[in-house]
């Protein structure tokens, strides 16, 4: 996997920081090593909607990538939730289940955006920058410090 | 068994492994189920319920899991029972998830549910209105094979109402 110029807040120029919710342990341990090559750093993880509320209430995480099919609770409903509690929550829907259905669903209950599994390392970074907007800055790996 | 319904299957899985293991796949092997199925190594379930339902069982051989696991994660993988679990779960994830969007943008609505172990060395017989559809796709890595028993539930609403 290619590096990427690093993503930092604007803020204060730190790492910008991820929740990543899926129920599966090798689709997180596959975000979080891409997460790693665009400089961020992973604030938690999740692996079903209930605990990646309780998550995002700890973390405050500046991009939550959420998975849809999950046990107890599914991730459009998640997102929903924390939309209805964060309205500034930004959650990128991240699955295999990319119909068009589902996508309208997902970005009518507060989600930003959709990218469809398997993930391509530079569609998602496109798409990261995108939602973060003005909140990011791209700094070079070395001056990132990662 | 109608090849609408199976054709995305066939053509997800042919672009998830090839993409994943960054080599071709072949279908070496397609045949219809009239026993229980055996299960050949690793495999994982998920059932469809809605328009079409049935289920697809996900069967990987070790060598392939390991593989798949490798290039998910970036670093080379222990051939641990868990892991391997894992990994299948997840590729069943991704071909099932990438089929249903196709299907779902032909009209088709249902629900997916999550991936589930398939540990049982027998089971899951096709039946005479749900025949199930085996196929080897093969790599030098080794073996998938996909199962599928999937039926219509209803027809497809512009099918009964057509305007």
């Amino acid at each position: 996997m290619g590096q990427f110029a690093a993503l930092l807040r604007a803020t204060d120029h730190q790492p910008v920081r991820y929740l990543v919710v899926d129920d599966s342990v090798f689709a997180r341990k596959n975000l979080a090593r891409i997460i790693d090559s665009y400089g961020g750093m992973l604030a938690g993880e999740a692996a079903d909607g209930c605990t990646a509320i309780t998550e995002y209430d700890r973390t405050l995480a500046d991009i939550v990538l959420m998975d849809i099919t999950m046990p107890q609770m599914e991730g459009i409903e998640a997102a929903e939730r924390i939309v209805r509690q964060h309205p500034d929550a930004r959650v990128i829907m991240v699955s295999s289940v990319g119909y068009q259905e589902n996508i309208v669903a997902a970005l009518q209950k507060g989600a930003r955006h959709f990218v469809q599994k398997p993930v391509k390392p530079e569609l998602l970074y496109e798409v990261i920058k995108y939602v973060l907007g003005d909140a990011a800055v791209t700094a070079s790996i070395s001056s990132a410090g990662v | 068994m109608k090849m609408e319904l199976i054709q995305p299957f066939i053509n997800a899985a042919d672009a998830v492994l090839s993409e994943t293991l960054a080599c071709p796949v072949t279908i070496s092997d397609i045949s219809m189920d009239e026993e229980a199925y055996q299960r050949h190594a690793t495999a994982s379930l998920v059932e469809i319920s809605g328009d079409i339902e049935g289920r697809v069982i996900f069967d990987v051989e070790d060598g392939m899991a390991i593989k798949v696991a490798a290039a998910m994660t970036g670093t080379e993988i222990e051939a641990e029972p868990q892991i391997l679990r894992e990994t299948v779960a997840e590729l069943a994830n991704l071909v099932i998830g990438n089929a249903v969007t196709t299907l779902n943008d032909q009209g088709f609505r249902f629900k997916v549910h999550p991936p589930v172990d398939h540990s049982d060395p027998h089971g899951f017989r096709g039946t005479e209105d749900v025949e199930a559809l085996v196929m080897d796709f093969a790599s030098p890595a080794g073996s998938v094979f996909m199962n599928v028993a999937i039926r219509y539930n209803h027809r497809r609403r512009a099918d009964v109402n057509p305007a």
